[in-house]
């Protein structure tokens, strides 16, 4: 059942325009960064050479890639994610849904894995520029594979906490708006946790979804940070169950 | 027409914050049985719908489908229930048939037996022939179909149709209200509408809900036995003085109309019809008309929407149930 609704969900995404224009608006910008970043590397390839330990191509190249791909996706998410819910309640076709034999439970989920199914696609042809590489040099295949699955763990919380806002809403403007805020108040609070005294200092890293991407972009494979994601994911996704739920009793 | 009960509400009530929009409702619906929903605007007929369709959960009371409880078990209780809600829940990107596929599926409905319910709701809809058609390009007529079709994809014991005619042509509100007919052969059909006679047409027995409470719970063809007097209204080509006409047995009182007609009141139990029929072909009268004076549904039903006194509507006392 989870799966009939997921399937739609993908479904309906391809068939709009808009998921076609943000394939390819950020598949252009990121492909743009790859080559910037590529060329950085073949200038500074001779000199990196000579010193030892020095940055192969997957720190130079697609580290930076990953991470400047985490804020496009930041930008992006939401965009995709404001119509799950909202659009569906506006246009009065959530009753379908409602009245039909399935739990609360298998429509969040239904939908997210739908929308998942995208956000993972869109993770893969990320993940392609790098392995190009492959075709003309070695890549320290580790490093990728933990970049990836970071990747994904941040785009798996940013689509569950666009979800959520989808759900919390009619308006899709209004859960893309929101649901960006609140990524870009947990990116930044990274930042706010560097400067931040000893006591909140240490929390507020910790909340950031910075910190946590980092840490996989350098190969440290930390369940912690796996963890955390698996949270945020978790706590976004039975929060939604809830307020459809209270949809329901309170009308 | 059997005794098994498919749908019962007990003293169901359904508050909006504060606001009742709905009120100790209770009946029952048996197999085969079609109910008309009526009730002024915000009077709560879509509010008891979503109610029964599971959309909305119920404030207090107890909803039974099938003899299973809305609330405990609402995956089994929902699956015997097809809900078709004022506004169709239309995928505008989908074609009929991918939209079809979807609603079975989400119905429970087994993989190897979507197709055949998909081309039987189809059919049953006329919709046959629009099949790879997007939803989004049809007619309101097609799209209220493909709500219809929606909501008997899965045979399911209750369909429930909120305003099912609204937006179609005279001929396609012909074909819904006999496929409702139809429907209600095998099911049991809830049919909310505006549109008295539709009432009439297709429905076995009626609810009028004014101000979220149930204020007639009637069968059809008893309305009519509410009248005080009974008459007949008949039209003659040659009209004879109306003492003529009085002196039937049984009449009572006539009264006189425009150009040969006439109203005869008789007592109750002695028709005079016969008498009437033989009197006018003896005298040559002309018959041309002749019917039983009915109590119109319209007047039971304005006579129990617009109480006299503290009881009528106030304007905007119920505001219209939002869909969640």
């Amino acid at each position: 059942m989870i799966g009939t609704i997921a399937a739609r969900e993908l479904r309906s995404l391809f068939l709009s325009p808009l998921a076609w224009a943000i394939l390819a608006v950020v598949q252009l910008i990121l492909g743009y960064i790859f080559l910037l970043y590529l060329d950085t590397y073949l200038q500074w390839q001779g000199r990196l050479a000579a010193i030892e330990g020095a940055p192969g191509v997957t720190e130079v190249v697609a580290r930076p890639l990953f991470t400047d791909a985490a804020v496009v996706l930041l930008l992006v998410v939401p965009l995709l994610t404001m119509r799950l819910v909202s659009e569906e309640r506006r246009s009065r076709t959530l009753t379908l849904l409602l009245s039909a034999p399935v739990s609360m439970t298998e429509i969040v989920l239904g939908k997210y894995l739908g929308l998942m199914g995208f956000l993972a696609l869109m993770v893969a042809l990320v993940g392609l520029m790098p392995i190009s590489l492959l075709v003309g040099g070695g890549l320290d295949l580790g490093l990728l594979a933990a970049g990836l699955l970071g990747l994904l763990l941040v785009v798996a919380s940013f689509g569950a906490a666009g979800l959520l806002l989808s759900a919390m809403t009619e308006q899709p403007t209004v859960a893309a708006i929101g649901a960006f805020g609140l990524l870009l108040l947990l990116w930044i609070l990274g930042t706010a946790g560097t400067t931040a005294g000893e006591e909140t200092g240490p929390v507020l890293r910790y909340l950031s979804v910075l910190t946590h991407y980092e840490a996989l972009l350098k190969g440290v494979f930390d369940t912690r940070d796996v963890v955390y994601y698996l949270l945020f994911t978790l706590t976004c996704l039975v929060l939604a169950i809830r307020r459809l739920d209270a949809d329901r009793l309170r009308g | 027409m059997s005794e098994e009960v498919l749908i019962r509400v007990e003293e169901l009530a359904r508050f909006y914050g504060e606001v009742p929009a709905v009120r100790g409702v209770s009946f029952a619906l048996r197999r085969g049985e079609v109910l008309g929903f009526l009730g002024p605007n915000g009077a709560g007929k879509s509010t008891t719908m979503q109610v029964l369709a599971g959309a909305l959960a119920p404030s207090a009371g107890q909803v039974l489908v099938g003899g299973v409880d809305l609330l405990d078990e609402p995956r089994a209780a929902k699956a015997q229930i097809g809900y078709l809600p004022e506004q169709p829940p239309l995928y505008r990107e989908l074609t009929v048939d991918e939209y079809l596929a979807y609603c079975a599926r989400l119905r429970r409905v087994p993989r190897r037996a979507v197709g055949e319910a998909v081309a039987r709701a189809k059919a049953r809809c006329g919709l046959a022939d629009a099949g790879a058609r997007l939803i989004g390009n049809l007619s309101k007529g097609y799209q209220q179909r493909v709500g219809i079709a929606q909501a008997i994809l899965h045979a399911p014991a209750v369909v429930i149709l909120d305003e099912p005619t609204v937006g179609l042509d005279p001929i396609q509100i012909r074909e819904i209200r006999a496929l409702i007919r139809e429907l209600g052969g095998e099911h049991s059909v809830i049919l909310s509408t505006h549109i008295l006679p539709e009432v009439q047409a297709v429905c076995d027995r009626v609810l009028i809900i004014h101000q979220g409470q149930l204020v007639l719970n009637e069968r059809v063809d008893r309305l009519a036995l509410g009248l005080a007097e009974p008459a007949l209204r008949l039209a003659l080509r040659h009209p004879p003085a109306p003492e003529a006409l009085a002196a039937l047995p049984g009449v009572v009182r006539v009264e006189p109309g425009a150009a040969g007609r006439f109203q005869l009141f008789y007592r109750e139990g002695e028709d005079p019809t016969d008498a009437l029929v033989a009197q006018a072909v003896a005298a040559g009268w002309g018959l041309a008309e002749l019917s039983p004076v009915r109590r119109s549904l319209e007047e039971v039903f304005v006579e129990l929407t617009c109480g006299e006194g503290p009881e009528a509507p106030r304007p905007g006392a119920m505001p219209k149930a939002r869909a969640a």
